[in-house]
């Protein structure tokens, strides 16, 4: 099996990470937000085990880091859902653009 | 030497009353207000006597010579290990004698306050005022250091200013007031600059350590101290004017005297306490105390007997044509403390030349008596006339016979006729001022003569004078308490003639008090005797001028008018109080406030505001402009955040690589 150059992988999580960001700024949907910041953290861990398969391939480094990223992606999610909820029982909504009360 | 410890109880006794008739006499104790202000002064009466007794004849003498004790010592504020403040109590022969003095003449004026007063309004803060200002005075009194002299001199002003103004609903009563804490914090910003000056060339605060630095030719700080000089003057010189400026601000000397006819606004017995008996000879304590470093210092020293000869001069002048008795008492106290600064500044330090030294402390002790009778005796003829303007008085020795008794004996004590306590010290400083300077030995003799005719002025003018009135006075003073059907209402009750009977005692016994044994500038006893040949001047001048005064005012007759007219502008111009006044209110109002203050006032409210209001204006501009970047919306948070990211990246990747 050819081996799939570097550049190829990086071009994907590349590709992932804009995804994610453009649907961070356009959807007011905190829940697909949310998603969209997941995706953003998946495209780094693409990097993350590209680089320690491509360049590091003696060290675990590169992977363990995933592994922890991927940890604290499911915390962190569990406390953006918890804030979502709250957000909702006061507003009856989850949307961004109805929760500017933080403003000047 | 702690066996002195309990002089500390003698302030803080006034000290706790004055914390708690404050806190609660309103409320609950404005019964017993009085009875608490007395016992505790009695109590530090006692105590003090107690140290004068074991000071004088235990164990304050060792081979002869009065020993300065430090009761206590306490280091409150440290700035670096040499320089520090500390709160002490200094134990020697002028404290003691002050602290018997201070005492015994505001537990006096306690007692008599109990029947002067009663029926006020505000009874127990009047008490709580008094003991504020017992507590500060003893505080004075008993500091080791002179920043610790310097707060309590503060804390002497603001009592005196709150006594002052005790009747605040009388417009004049506040401007008094005012006047009087104006006057003195002017005068005591002298003071202050002084004991900077000289705590910076003594490396200390401490006024024994700074005595012994200053009176050691040939040590550091003296060389440092008088070889600095500044416009012509050594800074010795300068740093012990402004400290004497103080003093005279305090002491009423002049050009400061200002404030204290004014003062006089005052109740009677805080006039007797504070105007006559113990704040105002503050100053002449002031300078007994720096005493030995002033006499190293020939210049300072005249500017103190200058000061006090023309105070005493002028003001006894004054004195002669004022015509409301309290002004005149505040006159010819003035003139009086004249007589103790001039002696203290023509004295030398130790020894037979000490002489003034002992005469002016002397005068000091005797004085506080005498004059605090004339006051509180005044306080009783006024609380019977219901004013203080001579031509409402006359012929009142016959309703008054206690007062009017007292009063004369103070007359002649203050006169200086033999064997009234007056006598005795007036004498030493008269033979002082004899052998050291004849010009001041002849301004002290002219003004001996005017104290004699202006008291006994005063003394025929409310006990003589008018026989027929004598009666109306009667019927006003009945109209006013009718309660009291008694014929003889004026003389008030015990509690206002006890003091009365108690210092007319003290202002004939005290003159015998073997001062010159006791009170020096060394410490060493002084040999006094009283020169028979010498005194026949002073006594018949002041008899001469005793005579005089009966002559015109024992009965009415417009002989002293005509004697008025005849001086003329001089009459005019002593009446006016030789138009001091109205020369501060010209340079005051035209020179000071138009060609300083409104400047001041307008580059304050131009320029120094301006100057903030133009900063809060841009910062408020500037917000006005970036605000909507807080828009509160998530993703326009995230936009920053990803952009600021982009244009680090840039930063980092392609400029500063």
């Amino acid at each position: 099996m050819q081996d799939i150059p570097l550049s190829q992988i990086l071009f994907v999580s590349t590709f992932l990470f804009f995804i994610g960001m453009y649907g961070l700024f356009t959807r007011r949907n905190l829940i697909t937000m949310l998603m969209s910041i997941e995706l953003m953290l998946n495209s780094v861990n693409i990097n993350f085990v590209a680089f320690n398969k491509y360049l590091f391939p003696d060290n675990l480094d590169g992977l363990f880091f995933t592994l922890f990223i991927i940890t604290i992606a499911a915390a962190e999610a569990a406390v953006a859902i918890a804030i979502i909820i709250n957000l909702y029982r006061s507003h009856n909504s989850i949307d961004v653009d109805d929760a500017t009360e933080m403003k000047y | 030497m702690s066996n002195y410890f309990y002089i500390l109880w003698i302030p803080l006794l006034p000290l706790a009353t004055f914390v708690i008739l404050g806190l609660f006499g309103r409320k609950y104790l404005s019964g017993i207000a009085g009875l608490l202000g007395t016992a505790s002064l009695l109590t530090s009466t006692i105590l003090s006597f107690i140290a004068a007794k074991q000071y004088f004849f235990v164990d304050g003498k060792v081979n002869g010579v009065f020993q300065k004790i430090v009761a206590l010592k306490y280091t409150w504020l440290e700035f670096s290990p040499n320089v520090s403040i500390d709160l002490g109590i200094i134990v020697d022969p002028i404290s003691v004698m002050m602290l018997v003095v201070v005492t015994s003449v505001s537990l006096m004026v306690h007692v008599f306050s109990l029947g002067y007063m009663k029926g006020e309004e505000r009874f127990a803060t009047y008490y709580a005022f008094l003991s504020l200002f017992t507590f500060s005075m003893l505080g004075l009194i008993l500091s080791a250091n002179i920043f610790q002299v310097y707060m309590f001199w503060e804390l002497v002003g603001v009592s005196s200013f709150l006594l002052i103004s005790y009747y605040f609903n009388k417009p004049s009563a506040v401007a008094a007031s005012k006047k009087a804490f104006i006057v003195t914090r002017f005068a005591d910003l002298g003071f202050l600059i002084g004991i900077l000056i000289l705590g910076f060339y003594g490396g200390t605060l401490d006024i024994g350590l700074l005595i012994e630095r200053f009176t050691a030719v040939n040590s550091v700080h003296y060389i440092s101290i008088t070889g600095a000089s500044f416009l012509g003057a050594s800074m010795l010189t300068w740093g012990l004017t402004l400290v004497f400026m103080g003093g005279a601000g305090k002491s009423s000397m002049f050009p400061l005297h200002i404030w204290l006819p004014d003062a006089m606004e005052g109740p009677t017995p805080v006039s007797a306490l504070i105007h006559a008996a113990t704040m105002v000879v503050a100053g002449v304590y002031l300078v007994a105390r720096m005493f030995p470093i002033f006499s190293m210092d020939e210049a300072a020293l005249n500017i103190v007997t200058y000061v006090g000869a023309a105070s005493a001069l002028f003001a006894a002048v004054i004195a002669c044509t004022q015509t409301d008795i309290k002004r005149v008492l505040a006159y010819s106290t003035m003139s009086q403390i004249g007589y103790m600064m001039f002696a203290l500044g023509i004295s030398k330090n130790g020894g037979e030349n000490g002489l003034g030294y002992m005469a002016s402390m002397f005068h000091l002790f005797t004085h506080a008596f005498f004059k605090s009778l004339l006051f509180l005796g005044a306080g009783s003829v006024i609380h019977m006339v219901h004013s203080n303007e001579m031509k409402d008085m006359g012929g009142l020795r016959k309703l008054m016979p206690i007062t009017h008794i007292a009063f004369l004996i103070a007359c002649l004590a203050i006169a200086g006729i033999p064997p009234f306590a007056g006598f005795f010290s007036k004498e030493e400083i008269l033979t002082a001022a004899f052998h050291e300077n004849k010009i001041i030995f002849g301004i002290a003799l002219f003004t001996a003569a005017l104290t004699s005719f202006y008291m006994f002025r005063l003394y025929f003018n409310i006990f003589w004078s008018k026989e027929t009135s004598a009666t109306n006075h009667a019927h006003i003073a009945h109209g006013h308490d009718n309660h009291d059907a008694h014929n003889n209402h004026g003389e008030g009750p015990w509690v206002m003639k006890l003091p009365l009977i108690i210092l007319a005692a003290c202002a004939v016994g005290v003159g015998f008090v073997p001062f010159s044994q006791l009170v020096t500038s060394d410490g060493k006893a002084l040999e006094t005797h009283i020169d028979v040949i010498f005194s026949i001047a002073p006594v018949v001048l002041s008899v001469l001028a005793i005579l005089l005064a009966a002559n015109f005012y024992k009965n009415q007759n417009n002989k002293s008018d005509k004697v008025a007219s005849a001086f003329g502008g001089l009459y005019t111009a002593a009446y006016k109080k030789f138009y001091i006044d109205e020369v501060y209110l010209f340079i005051t109002k035209k020179i000071i406030f138009p060609f300083i203050g409104q400047p001041i006032a307008w580059a304050d409210k131009n320029i120094v505001d301006g100057f903030m209001q133009l900063l809060a204006k841009t910062t408020a501009k500037i917000s006005e402009l970036i605000k909507g970047l807080q828009s509160g919306k998530v993703q326009n948070y995230a936009m920053y955040f990803f952009g600021g990211i982009a244009i680090l990246s840039i930063l980092f990747l392609y400029i500063w690589k």
